[in-house]
């Protein structure tokens, strides 16, 4: 299950979610919203995402993680909107009867998001300056 | 010449100053339509580091458009 969530995304629910008796152990990845990039303070972080596109896109992320890991179950929730300092962005769970694939899914599973989903992300500086990440380039005109 | 509809998004969004613009374009690729909105909204962002989509489907830019097509153009991404 992939999903974008505009409000605080609930762990405990997705925990519970992934609970299988044939699995031996929950791996977990909980990105937060960090107070500084490249030497900038950061006061807040907003999310645009394309949903349509994120969730289709995302879902095919699972579907591969599943295939390269057959007996596992993952979820992922993104999040859209004005973020504060701390607050949890995105949360990848994979319950997987061992811990390897776990580790693994759950690797695959947040490196392809970051690369692949239309979501973007805009800083919001300490001096009330912003910039899109990744996107100095577009700056240029 | 077709009739594309475009779609900006984050930062093109806000170069191009507006999300959507429906454009008569000579185009055969969706290559041809990220460069033909570049010049028209002064963007320097080369294609290898954005994606598009075409009609909400992920497509490469080598992917043909055809009249009627919307063209979702996004600059580099960072999810996470």
């Amino acid at each position: 299950m992939f999903a974008i969530s505009d409000n605080d995304i609930s762990v405990d629910a997705l925990r519970e979610q992934l609970m299988d008796p044939g699995a031996g152990g929950l791996c977990v990845f909980e990105g937060w919203v960090r107070n500084e990039n490249e030497g900038r303070t950061v006061e807040r972080l907003e999310y645009e995402v394309y949903e349509p596109l994120a969730v289709s896109e995302g879902e095919k992320v699972i579907a591969e993680a599943r295939e390269q890991f057959p007996h596992l179950q993952a979820c992922c929730v993104h999040r859209s909107g004005l973020l504060e300092i701390g607050d949890c962005a995105v949360w990848v769970g994979v319950a997987a009867p061992h811990r390897d694939e776990a580790f693994k899914a759950c690797r695959y599973i947040i490196d392809q998001i970051k690369v692949r989903l239309p979501i973007w992300k805009k800083e919001h500086y300490l001096d009330g300056d912003t910039g899109w990440v990744n996107c100095e380039r577009c700056a240029n005109v | 010449m077709k009739t594309i509809t475009v779609r900006y998004f984050a930062m093109f969004r806000e170069h191009a100053g507006l999300g959507e613009e429906t454009l008569q374009l000579d185009v055969a690729t969706a290559l041809d339509v990220f460069e033909q909105t570049r010049s028209r909204h002064a963007s320097t962002e080369p294609s290898g580091h954005c994606k598009v989509a075409i009609n909400d489907e992920m497509a490469e830019w080598t992917s043909s458009v055809n009249d009627g097509d919307t063209v979702l153009l996004f600059p580099p991404v960072a999810g996470g």
